[in-house]
C-alpha cells in the first residue's frame, strides 16, 4: 500500500482544506497567571493529508488538538470544518465529532477494561443512533485490521496485546466514519516492533478511506515515516512548516535545527539548556530567543539582527502549504 | 577480569496458573568500564534481568546461575553484604523518575541518604558531597533545599542519577533512564550519562527498546527476544548490520530521519511478542520470522558466532559460519 504513496500525488498545494485553525489563541489559568498555551496558530489539513504537529511537551501541542476537537474552547480565533466556523452547542458538536475522531496515546488508558472489544468500537455508533451496529463494528474492526472481526467481539483489553488495543482504539474512531483522525502520540506507548505496523495501518487508512490526520508527536522519525507536511511548535507558536522532504532534511528554523541535531547519530549535537520555557512567561521579542544556538553562537550578531531578535516579535505564520519559518535569521537568507 | 559475569541465568515467575520463565539462561560479560546496553520488547525480561543483578526482584522469582559482581556472586551474597553492594557497588536508575523520589522530602537529604546509611559520610560531609553530586549533573546547589515537585521531569531524572552515582559504584544499571522524557531534556540525560561513564571510569548496563539511543551511549549491544539474548556484538554493527532478523526489525522499527528508505514506509514486525507461558517451540522468533525455513519450529537455537566478537541465535547464521 506504501508504494502508491509518492509525494507527487499527494501534491500538497492541490488539497481542499478540510480542518483549520485561524488565528487560534487559547488561555489558562495558571496560579493567577495567565498560561498562553496555543498563543496565534494558523494550521491547515488538506483533505486526505497527514500533518504531524511536532514539539516538546509544554509547548502547546496537545492543547491545539484539543481546541481542533473542539474539546476545548478558543479564547479568540477560529476554527473551521469544511469552510464552515465551529459552533459550541452541543447538537452541532456531537454532529462535528462524527467527522473529526480522536485516538489517544495510551490503548491500555482509554479502554475500559470491563468493556469487550465489541462493546468499546459499539460506543461510539450507539450515542449517534447507527443502524446495523454489528455490521458497522465489524467493518471497523477490520478496516483497523482485527481480522476475522467476531474472533475480537467478545474479548477483552488484557486478552489482547498493545498492538492489537491499539488497533482496538482506531476501530472505535473508524466505526463513525469520520474523516478526520486526530491522533495524540499513538504509538508513544506501544514497542518498537508493533509501532511500524500502526503507522502503517494509518497510512493505509489513508489510502483506502482518503482520511486526513493530524498526528501530535515528538518523534521527528515518526513524521518522516508517514507525514506529507510537518509543523513544529514552540512555546504556543508554530515556528516553521512546511514538506516533512523539506522541512526535515534542510531545517531553517534553529528550533527545528535543534531538535533534528539531538536525534541519535547526527553528526553535530545542540543540546538546548533548560527546560521549554514558561507559557505563563512568554519572552518578548522571538519567543526563542533565549535559549537560541545563534543567538547564543554570536552569528545573528554578526548578521546584524540580534537585536531584532531580543525585542522584535515574529509575525504569525500563514497556513500556507509551502515551506516556511518564523525567524528573523533565517530571514535574511531566503 | 570483568567486573560484572552473568552465566547461565535464569528467572522463573511462580504465579498461580504455573511458572512463567522471564530469562531464560543468560550468559554476559562486562569489562571495567565499559558500557553494555540490553534490547528488547516489553516482555523480553530485559528489565527482569536488570533487577536480578542486585536481586531486586520480588519474592516469587527464581534466579540460577550465576552473577558476578568482582568475582564475587551476587545470588549466594549473605543479606548483609548484600546491602553494602546495592549503592556503593552497583546502582540502579530505574524509568520514571517521579515515581522514584519521596515528594515530601528535599531532595537533597534523600541524595545523602545511601551516604548516610552506608556510613560514608557525616551529615556535615554529607552535605558537601551533594552539592558535588548535584554540580556533576549539571543541577544548581540550591536545588538540594527543593521538593521533587518543584522539578521538571529531566531534572528529577538528573537527582536520581546524582543519587546513584552518591556513593561512587563501579557499577551503573540505568532501565529506561529517559523514555518518559522529551527529546531535548532525553538528549541532555544521555550526554550526561556518557560524560560520566566516560570520565568517572564507571561501567554502565543501559536497558531500553531503542536501539537507536542505546548504539549512542555503549559499545556493546546485547539483544534480547523471549528471555535469551539472540544477538551480541560491538553496537555499530549490530544496529547497522544486524545479522538476527529481530534485531534487524528493532533497528528499522526507528527510521533515519532523511532516509530515502523508510519515507512514507514505516517498517514493523507481524504478530506480537510470544506469551512467556506458551513459548513457541525451537526458535521463539520462528512464528513472527520473515526468513524462517522450515528447521525452526524445532531447531535448538544457541549463539552462533557471527564474525568478530559477534554472536547471534539464528539458523542462518549457524549456515553462513
Amino acid at each position: 500500500m506504501t508504494e502508491t504513496e509518492t509525494p507527487v500525488e499527494h501534491a500538497a498545494a492541490t488539497r481542499t482544506t478540510l480542518l483549520e485553525a485561524q488565528d487560534l489563541h487559547v488561555d489558562f489559568a495558571s496560579r493567577g497567571r495567565r498560561a498562553r498555551a496555543v498563543d496565534g496558530v494558523n494550521l491547515a489539513i488538506g483533505e486526505g493529508e497527514i500533518v504531524a504537529l511536532v514539539g516538546e511537551s509544554g509547548c502547546g501541542k496537545t492543547t491545539l488538538a484539543r481546541t481542533l476537537l473542539g474539546l476545548e474552547r478558543p479564547s479568540s480565533g477560529t476554527v473551521r470544518y469544511g469552510g464552515a466556523p465551529l459552533s459550541y452547542d452541543s447538537r452541532s458538536l456531537k454532529a462535528y465529532r462524527r467527522e473529526v475522531q480522536l485516538v489517544l496515546q495510551d490503548p491500555t488508558g482509554s479502554l475500559n477494561p470491563r468493556h469487550t472489544v465489541y462493546e468499546a468500537v459499539a460506543e461510539g455508533p450507539r450515542i449517534h443512533g447507527l443502524p446495523d451496529e454489528e455490521k458497522v463494528v465489524a467493518d471497523a474492526l477490520s478496516r483497523a485490521g482485527l481480522r476475522p472481526p467476531e474472533r475480537f467481539f467478545l474479548r477483552y483489553p488484557h486478552e489482547l496485546s498493545g498492538g492489537q488495543r491499539q488497533r482496538v482504539v482506531i476501530a472505535g474512531a473508524l466505526a463513525l466514519n469520520p474523516r478526520v483522525l486526530v491522533a495524540d502520540e499513538p504509538v508513544a506507548s506501544l514497542d518498537a516492533s508493533v509501532r511500524g505496523e500502526i503507522l502503517a495501518l494509518m497510512l493505509k487508512l489513508r489510502a483506502d478511506l482518503g482520511l486526513s490526520a493530524l498526528v501530535v508527536t515528538h518523534d521527528l522519525g515518526l513524521a518522516w515515516n508517514i507525514a506529507d507536511r510537518v509543523a513544529v511548535m514552540y512555546l504556543g507558536r508554530i515556528v516553521e512548516s512546511g514538506p516533512v522532504e523539506q522541512v526535515l532534511t534542510a531545517p531553517r528554523h534553529p528550533y527545528t535545527q535543534a531538535l533534528m541535531s539531538v536525534l541519535p547519530e547526527s553528526p553535530e549535537r545542540v543540546i538546548l539548556t533548560g527546560e521549554p520555557p514558561d507559557p505563563t512567561r512568554i519572552p518578548g521579542g522571538c519567543r526563542f530567543h533565549a535559549r537560541c544556538q545563534v543567538l547564543a553562537s554570536g552569528r545573528a550578531e554578526e548578521a546584524g539582527v540580534a537585536a531584532r531578535c531580543r525585542t522584535e516579535p515574529l509575525e504569525i505564520l500563514p497556513a500556507v502549504p509551502t515551506a516556511q519559518e518564523a525567524c528573523h535569521y533565517a530571514a535574511l537568507n531566503p | 577480569m570483568s567486573l560484572l559475569e552473568l552465566d547461565d541465568v535464569s528467572v522463573t515467575y511462580r504465579i498461580a496458573s504455573g511458572e512463567v520463565p522471564a530469562v531464560r539462561g543468560v550468559s554476559l560479560k562486562l569489562a571495567a568500564g565499559a558500557a553494555l546496553g540490553v534490547a528488547g520488547e516489553s516482555g523480553s525480561g530485559k528489565s527482569t534481568l536488570a533487577m536480578s543483578l542486585l536481586r531486586l526482584l520480588p519474592a516469587d522469582a527464581r534466579v540460577t546461575g550465576k552473577i558476578l559482581l568482582d568475582g564475587e556472586d551476587v545470588l549466594t551474597m549473605k543479606w548483609g553484604r548484600l546491602r553494602a553492594v546495592r549503592w556503593a557497588e552497583a546502582s540502579i536508575v530505574f524509568q520514571g523518575a517521579q515515581h522514584g523520589l519521596n515528594p515530601v522530602r528535599r531532595i537533597g537529604d534523600q541524595i545523602a541518604e545511601p551516604l548516610l546509611v552506608h556510613g560514608l559520610a557525616k551529615p556535615e560531609g554529607a552535605r558537601k558531597r551533594v552539592a558535588e553530586l548535584l554540580d556533576q549533573v549539571g543541577l544548581p546547589s540550591w536545588r538540594a533545599r527543593s521538593y521533587p515537585h518543584e522539578l521538571s521531569g529531566g531534572q528529577r531524572q538528573r537527582v536520581m542519577i546524582a543519587m546513584a552515582l552518591a556513593c561512587e559504584p563501579r557499577l551503573i544499571i540505568a532501565d529506561e533512564p529517559t523514555t518518559a522524557l522529551d527529546v531535548m531534556v532525553q538528549a541532555q540525560v544521555l550526554t550526561l550519562i556518557k560524560e560520566l561513564v566516560a570520565s568517572q571510569d564507571i561501567s554502565l548496563i543501559m536497558i531500553s527498546h531503542d536501539l537507536s539511543v542505546l548504539a549512542d551511549v555503549c559499545g556493546q549491544l546485547a539483544v534480547m527476544y523471549a528471555g535469551r539474548i539472540v544477538e551480541n556484538g560491538p553496537s555499530h554493527e549490530v544496529f547497522h548490520d544486524a545479522r538476527h532478523p529481530y534485531s534487524k526489525a528493532l533497528a528499522a522499527a526507528f527510521p533515519t530521519v532523511g532516509d530515502p528508505v523508510s519515507r512514507m514506509a514505516p517498517k514493523g514486525l507481524g504478530g506480537d511478542p510470544p506469551d512467556p507461558m506458551r513459548l513457541p517451540g525451537g526458535c521463539s522468533f520462528h512464528p513472527r520470522c520473515p526468513v524462517a525455513v522450515e528447521a525452526c519450529p524445532t531447531l535448538d537455537v544457541e549463539l552462533w558466532s557471527a564474525g568478530a566478537g559477534r554472536t547471534a541465535a539464528c539458523v542462518h547464521v549457524k549456515e553462513a559460519s
